[in-house]
């Protein structure tokens, strides 16, 4: 069966014109790009395009660029430094919608004496910059936001809020990785102190990251050993992925109109679509700034494994905001922040596509959802007693 | 992705018994839109009232809250309503060649919900169930413990005893209990060392509390029950002779009898004597 995948937000399919780049860099070119001969000296070449070509989608310099292992290593590094950097500092700012590579590791810096405030969001997803303003003071040693969520594409004003940071003193770090490459970025005339972006997000490679550290700011390794990343990141450079990283970033430069206006259309017709063939279903996030490639649709009375394993059935692949498919026993922690009610929390679903979505691909998903949630809801106590009132 | 079986992924992609009985002797509820999942069991009884000849069911929950209603359904009909309540979740889950042990929490609803519709048709009070549809409000007596999902300490323990439980994530997998919030972790603990404790008073107090008269029977109870059906299954029989003190004497008939083995079969009766009923059981062959 010919997968539809539409859960570009977990992961991407590596462009093949990526794997072609990186290729050469494991059973021929596989030089250590620190040696002194011209072996390694090749390989030293390509690591520092890949870094320009990094920079260049970020509007960043080169030499800001710090490869990593991935997203997570860069949030947990960046949060760490911050801390270091400002030791007579106990106090951090984020947000109740984070991913867990920032979430976790602010509730565990509480059991170590740290204050940390969760910033709310409203029934759209939407941060009030009022809270920040109110939260923040000079015990604050770093606010950490994501650029936009994962679950909704709901973009957070990150600029506002780097601004706010900088007034008071604190360092600013933004979780970018769902927004790399599918919205425009300049760090030139940005307020944003350190980046995190994660390769397997864009068409690269699982295990390869990046923290974007802006020059001057003050940092702090997490992994220390070798020199490598001008003593940032210790450990022998993932040449391979790095290359195919930075031809991925090239590639999203290039496709960055494409996708924010073909994908947004076709994003925009399945959600058009979806919400007139099915009664009883709420857009989360609908009314707020959302990535384009991202739709998260609740449709009450249903459960969203249900949804899921059916949908696989017909090769259809997207995710849930339910609890069943994660293994814990609540809806996401990110529907619950926006007060999405239980009716439509378990019945949550995100769709999220990508630049080698096609429109027949949006067609199937269009003609076979409805009939699925049909079916479960004619199954479900709930449904037919919302059923019978209509 | 979960690592479903066959039967699992059948049962959810053809789901038997979906819809309701409008005519239902006996209906059960429990779970909640807030809970997660629900399910709704009717059942219809014969003309006697004594057997399930009809059920059906409506779930709201995952793929495999779906599977173990639609199994739940084949496995009541045509059983008596006492046959009906013998079913075990573990028997629930065994029907669909097992379950992921996060998602026990499934069998254990269906088997909820069999209970809950036969006490109300009964009129009795209905046990104390886990799910509950109101979270402040507990029917049937217990005290509130898992305030998430609405769970009594008389649930819990029941699930714990039947499933022989020993760690509090286990007794998330199969109740949902301190999956949400986790404050009542604790409290699960103690309810496990309450369990255990219980179960090793009981098996201390066992030879103690026995009286002959009551020996006796249990005695009877396990050979009819635990003993002869093995026999049964290989041609062989015994008959119970006598019973003096804590020697019992046994006759073996038709294959067993003057079987090379039945030394071998002796020891089986003893062991199961001494497992269930005393610790200081003889069993002696007699020819009679």
């Amino acid at each position: 069966m010919k997968e539809i995948y539409l859960d570009n937000n977990a992961t991407t399919k590596v462009d093949e014109r990526v794997f072609e780049e990186m290729r050469p860099y494991f059973c021929e070119l596989y030089g250590n790009p620190s040696s002194m001969h011209f072996f390694g000296g090749q390989v030293q070449k390509k690591v520092d395009e890949a870094r320009s070509r990094v920079a260049a989608l970020l509007g960043a310099l080169p030499d800001e660029i710090v490869f990593t292992a991935c997203g997570t290593e860069s949030d947990n590094a960046a949060i760490r430094s911050a801390l270091e950097v400002f030791p007579e500092k106990r106090h951090i700012i984020t947000s109740r919608i984070e991913h867990p590579a920032v979430l976790t590791q602010c509730r565990n810096l509480t059991k170590r004496g740290y204050r940390v405030t969760e910033l709310n969001v409203d029934s759209e997803g939407r941060l009030d910059l009022e809270e920040l303003k109110r939260a923040i003071d000079n015990d604050t040693a770093l606010v950490t936001l994501m650029y936009a969520n994962n679950e909704t594409g709901v973009i957070f004003p990150i600029e506002e809020a780097a601004k706010i940071a900088k007034e008071h003193g604190a360092l600013f770090h933004t979780d970018a990785v769902q927004a790399v490459g599918k919205i425009p970025l300049n760090m030139a005339e940005s307020s944003i102190d350190m980046l995190s972006l994660s390769g397997h997000k864009l068409h690269a490679p699982k295990g390869i990251g990046v923290l974007y550290v802006r020059r001057g700011t003050p940092f702090r390794p997490l992994l220390v050993g070798g020199h490598q990343e001008r003593g940032r990141r210790a450990g022998t450079e993932n040449t391979a992925s790095l290359i195919a990283l930075g031809k991925a970033c090239e590639l999203a430069h290039v496709h960055m109109e494409e996708e924010r206006v073909r994908v947004r259309e076709m994003r925009d017709r399945l959600q058009r679509e979806l919400t007139a063939l099915i009664p009883n279903t709420r857009i989360n996030g609908g009314g707020a700034d959302r990535l384009p490639n991202t739709l998260s649709i609740a449709m009450e009375f249903v459960e969203g494994e249900g949804i899921l394993l059916l949908l696989s059935e017909k090769g259809i692949c997207a995710s849930s905001g339910s609890a069943c498919t994660s293994g814990s026993l609540e809806p996401s922690h990110v529907l619950r922040a926006m007060g999405v009610p239980f009716t439509c929390a378990h019945g949550s679903i995100r769709f999220s596509l990508s630049r080698f979505t096609t429109e027949e691909e949006i067609d199937t998903v269009i003609r076979e959802l409805p009939p699925i949630i049909k079916r479960l809801r004619d199954m479900s106590p709930f449904g037919r007693e919302f059923l019978a009132k209509q | 992705m979960w690592d479903y079986t066959d039967k699992v992924k059948e049962h959810f992609l053809n789901p038997r018994n979906v819809g309701e009985i409008v005519d239902a002797d006996a209906v059960g509820e429990v779970g909640s839109l807030a809970c997660g999942d629900a399910l709704k069991l009717f059942l219809k009884l014969d003309e006697s009232k004594e057997r399930i000849v009809d059920a059906k069911f409506q779930t709201f929950g995952c793929g495999s809250a779906i599977a173990s209603s639609s199994a739940l359904t084949e496995m009541v009909k045509g059983k008596t309503l006492e046959e009906a309540l013998k079913i075990t979740n573990q028997e629930i889950a065994d029907f669909l060649g097992g379950l992921p042990e996060e998602k026990m929490h499934c069998s254990v609803m269906g088997q909820e919900a069999l209970e809950v519709a036969i006490a109300k048709y009964r009129g009795v009070e209905a046990p104390v169930h886990g799910h509950d549809h109101d979270h402040d409000h507990v029917e049937g007596g217990g005290q509130l413990v898992c305030k998430c999902f609405g769970l009594t300490d008389v649930f819990l323990k029941k699930v714990i005893q039947s499933n022989k439980l020993t760690t509090a994530e286990q007794v998330t997998h199969f109740t949902k209990a301190g999956g949400a919030c986790g404050g009542c972790i604790p409290k699960i603990k103690e309810l496990i060392s309450e369990v255990l404790g219980e179960e090793k008073k009981a098996a201390q107090e066992k030879p103690v509390k026995l009286t002959n008269m009551r020996k006796m029977q249990l005695i009877q109870e396990v050979l009819e029950n635990e003993v002869r059906p093995q026999l049964w299954a290989d041609g062989g029989d015994l008959e119970l002779i006598d019973i003096d003190g804590a020697t019992v004497q046994v006759a073996f008939r038709k294959a067993c009898a003057g079987c090379a083995s039945s030394g071998y079969t002796a020891k089986f009766v003893e062991q199961k004597l001494r497992e269930l009923v005393s610790n200081d059981i003889v069993v002696q062959e007699v020819q009679g």
